[in-house]
């Protein structure tokens, strides 16, 4: 079986609130959708590792997501679980175009 | 070539001990594990905790699969061995692979003893050991009322409360006339037993279990004297077995389990057994301390290492249920050798005794407070001469000096924290080697202490020691968080001093760590700063946790709660008939009166929530916020024949006047009519009790985690003056908790004096009262404001690409 992945229009970069993470559904995925303080758009799975928690509705601070259950923090770069835990989430690629943001999946 | 270890059972006791192997040298061995159960390696101990809804099956797994995986060891699971060939030196699995050893650990372990008893095969019938075991009873719990625990141990007693946490009716059926006889004597077994009545568990004492019936599925028990219960759960808690059957196959010599030396040597030399299926000196332990003690003695010898080899363990134990505190080490029993050391209150329901032989404590029991136990445990251990001490001194709490002198002298190999089996070795290490300060650094990196918490005195005192005069016990209480060392008075009266406008600023200008802060920080300063400048400060919803971003509380399946405000606890047939035709709109899975009389609709989807508060036309109860929750307030002289005020009134003014107006904790208030106080307000924040003459006002109680009775503060004729004490307390609070900190804690931290002092004085009330007005003033209802502006509604939806 091939995947194929492709890029899909999300929404306005404008719309989108610094530091304040997005539910994003692509291709049946949920996906976390984060716009950094630095300008940045990243994009993971939005289930931690853990207890499948909701990682859209964690607090962001700098390139880490803390997930609002029980505090695990993710790399939004690298989808790793920072220590203690262990873990890894998926890492979607974004890109901006004419101030729209698209998805990898 | 690597020599070839293949270890048989893949539990707490044979992957510590692989771990000990690859610490002293990792190029040694190819290694192959092969369990039968279909996980990796998990914290068998924390079942009970699981059980109790306190953590989750996820939280207890030790080692991942990715750890396997970065140690390259080979990982079977859900396979079975079935035979071991000594002298081929193979072994031969359930699906019939055959494995070569050059050197092989059995660690089997054991498994729940189940009664040989007509009907124990029944379904419904369970042992507890396992995940699955642990499953099944919190599946059980969904569908069935009765349950049966055969078995009033350590292991039963925990099993009965888990049960009832799940929401069964517990009978504990125990063959003796006292609780957990292996650990407690007669006098703390009764006050054990007292306490656990107290928490809805039943008992059938001196019950010898003679037929289980049912037809498929279990339906009751009877007993040797003729009687029964019924019951739709037998959860056998009778003792364990060791997994001894391939060993005694194979020829080793085994008796109750199987035999070794020093070195976990088996009859064989080339074969190992370590943990629970290991017999040393006569004696097979269940417990998991000395598991981890053999675990080194074996991974030093098949190393090749001197090591002093495993000397046999003195067991200490505890017990996992809320409101039990015990704590049992060595003997339990007076004989002819021992003098006893006993105090024993009966009103403050506390026993402690100490067995002595030559002025050497060889026994302890402890009921009520056990916080003494690991020093005495040690002293124990170590053999230390008390016969500088006075008998009622050594009972009684030692000063720092002696307590620090004890982890002194403990040695490096001395399990500190028993649930993850951490060294004072390794917490040493971890302080000098990462320059840990406190006692979070070292769990978050360590695990000591993350799991029932009992060890983090102790570990305490271990940075108290091995940092010397660097160690600053004020960081260990109040050091904010991880991005700064400063502690949380000193962030905010410098936040005053340099007059810092944001959050932002806050962190570059006092050093944090991180410059976006954590998770502890982020959401601690945002308060702060509003709270000092309710004007200017704007609150900034990135910086709250989730459930007050989002005004709801998160489900654990990412679904919401709505509740709205029901002021005293009061409503109208209109927004009744409302808040049903929504739910039902909606689907709404759950709608249930919360613990603070009012109506929770709980599972509304995230893209649901505005809509459903739109409809309803409600004001928020703020339920999930830190902030006044609610006023609990019984129906008062408007309809009671006892009220001797309106009650009901005073708190629906009570709770409209403190609302929605951030404070470091939830609050939560009560305003009773008569001394009944069917509002039960004594366990208030803040509480009202209407008399004849007045109201009497009570603050710093707490029903929650650790109850505590309010304090009373004072008498007031009026009214107005009521609402007055309650704004200059909550606004004292806000001034001066730490974030995250309740009244209850606050209030002790601070001392009931100096709180009712700075509130029984005029001037400072009437101040406290004006600011508390002024930031009052700023905030407008949540729900509504979210509802009007489109930025924020937009938070709630979901896109679909």
């Amino acid at each position: 079986m091939t995947v194929t992945k492709e890029w899909t229009q999300i929404m306005k970069l404008s719309d989108l609130p610094k530091q304040i993470g997005k539910e994003v559904h692509v291709n049946g995925k949920s996906i976390a959708l984060f716009h950094l303080s630095n300008g940045e758009v990243k994009a993971i799975a939005n289930s931690c590792p853990h207890n499948n928690g909701p990682l859209a509705e964690g607090i962001v601070s700098g390139e880490y997501v803390f997930c609002p259950l029980h505090d695990w923090k993710i790399s939004l770069t690298t989808g790793e679980v920072q220590k203690p835990d262990n873990g890894c989430v998926e890492v979607y690629e974004t890109e901006i175009k004419d101030d729209y943001i698209y998805l990898m999946v | 070539m690597k020599k070839k270890l293949v270890m048989i059972g893949n539990g707490m006791a044979g992957v510590r001990t692989i771990e000990e192997i690859l610490k002293r040298n990792d190029e040694l061995f190819d290694i192959t594990i092969i369990g039968d159960e279909p996980y990796p390696n998990y914290n068998r101990i924390m079942l009970s905790n699981v059980l109790q809804g306190k953590t989750t099956i996820n939280e207890i797994n030790i080692n991942d699969w990715d750890w396997y995986q970065e140690h390259y060891i080979h990982l079977l699971t859900g396979e079975k061995v079935v035979k071991i060939d000594k002298e081929k030196k193979e072994i031969l699995t359930d699906k019939d692979q055959v494995i070569e050893y050059d050197e092989l650990i059995i660690a089997t372990g054991s498994s729940a003893f189940i009664l040989p008893v007509p009907g124990s095969d029944l379904e419904g019938v369970i042992g507890f050991r396992t995940i699955e075991d642990t499953e099944k009873m919190m599946e059980t719990a969904k569908k069935y009322k009765k349950a049966v625990v055969i078995g009033g141990g350590l292991l039963g007693l925990e099993a009965a409360r888990g049960l009832i946490d799940r929401g069964m009716d517990v009978h504990v059926v125990h063959l003796l006339p006292t609780l957990m006889e292996q650990q407690l004597d007669a006098a703390a077994a009764n006050l054990l037993k007292k306490d656990l009545e107290a928490q809805g568990m039943k008992f059938l004492m001196e019950k010898q279990t003679a037929e289980i019936f049912g037809e498929d599925r279990v339906q009751g028990i009877k007993f040797t004297d003729g009687t029964s219960i019924e019951c739709d759960l037998v959860v056998m808690a009778v003792g364990i077995r060791p997994n001894v059957a391939i060993a005694r196959e194979a020829g080793l010599e085994v008796n109750r389990a199987i035999i070794v030396n020093n070195h976990m040597v088996t009859s064989d030399s080339s074969i190992y057994a370590v943990g629970e299926c290991a017999e040393h000196n006569g004696i097979a332990y269940g417990l998991v301390a000395p598991l981890y003690e053999q675990g080194i003695a074996l991974a030093d010898h098949i190393t090749g290492r001197e090591g002093k080899g495993y000397q046999g363990s003195i067991l200490s134990t505890q017990l996992k249920v809320a409101g039990c505190d015990l704590f049992s080490g060595g003997k339990i029993h007076e004989d002819e050798d021992t003098q006893a050391i006993i105090v024993h209150d009966q009103f403050a329901k506390l026993y402690k005794k100490i067995l002595v032989t030559d002025n050497k404590i060889v026994g302890i029991v402890l009921y009520g407070d056990a916080s003494d136990g690991n020093r005495l445990f040690n002293m124990l251990k170590k053999g230390a001469d008390i016969s500088e001490y006075t008998s009622s001194s050594v009972l009684s709490k030692s000063g720092q000096d002696s307590e620090e002198d004890l982890v002194a002298s403990m040695s490096a190999e001395d399990t500190v924290c028993g649930c993850n089996g951490v060294t004072k070795g390794t917490i040493v290490h971890s302080i000098l080697e990462q320059g840990f300060t406190t006692f979070e650094e070292v769990k978050g990196c360590t695990k000591a202490g993350g799991s029932c918490g009992k060890c983090k005195p102790m570990v305490e005192s271990i940075l108290a020691h091995t940092l010397g005069d660097s160690f600053d016990a004020s960081l260990q209480k109040t050091g904010m968080c991880r991005c700064t060392t400063l502690t949380r008075d000193e962030v905010v009266a410098q936040i005053k001093e340099l007059q810092l406008k944001s959050p932002k600023e806050v962190r570059m200008v006092l050093g944090f760590e991180s410059a976006e802060g954590c998770s502890k920080c982020r959401p601690a300063l945002n308060y702060y700063m509003r709270m000092l400048f309710p004007e200017e400060y704007e609150d900034d919803k990135a910086s709250r946790f989730v459930n007050e971003k989002m005004e709801g509380n998160i489900q654990k399946d990412g679904t919401f709660s709505v509740i709205p405000r029901m002021y005293g606890g009061t409503t109208t047939a209109d927004d009744l008939i409302k808040m049903g035709e929504v739910a039902k709109k909606y689907n709404v899975p759950l709608v249930k009166v919360t613990g603070a009389s009012r109506i929770g609709l709980y599972g509304v989807k995230k893209e649901d929530v505005p809509n459903v508060w739109e409809e309803l036309g409600m004001r928020s109860g703020y339920a999930y916020s830190k902030s006044l929750r609610n006023v609990k307030s019984c129906v008062g002289s408007r309809f009671c024949r006892f009220g001797t005020k309106d009650s009901l009134g005073l708190g629906i003014q009570l709770e409209q006047e403190i609302e929605m107006v951030d404070t470091p904790h939830k609050m939560k208030m009560g305003v009773t009519g008569c001394p009944r106080n069917c509002a039960e307000v004594l366990t208030k924040d803040f509480g009202v009790v209407c008399v004849e003459n007045g109201y009497q006002l009570y603050f710093g109680g707490n029903g929650g985690t650790e109850v505590r009775e309010c304090d009373s503060l004072t008498t007031v004729k009026t009214e107005e003056e009521v609402i007055k004490y309650a704004k200059a307390y909550v606004q004292y609070y806000r001034e001066n908790a730490n974030y995250g900190e309740r009244t209850a804690p606050w209030v002790e931290r601070m001392g009931v004096d100096l709180v009712k002092d700075t509130l029984l004085n005029e001037e400072n009330v009437e101040q406290l009262v004006n600011r508390f007005e002024k930031a009052k003033n700023t905030y407008q209802e949540a729900w509504s404001s979210v509802l009007n502006n489109p930025a924020k509604r937009d938070m709630y939806e979901v896109i679909r690409g």
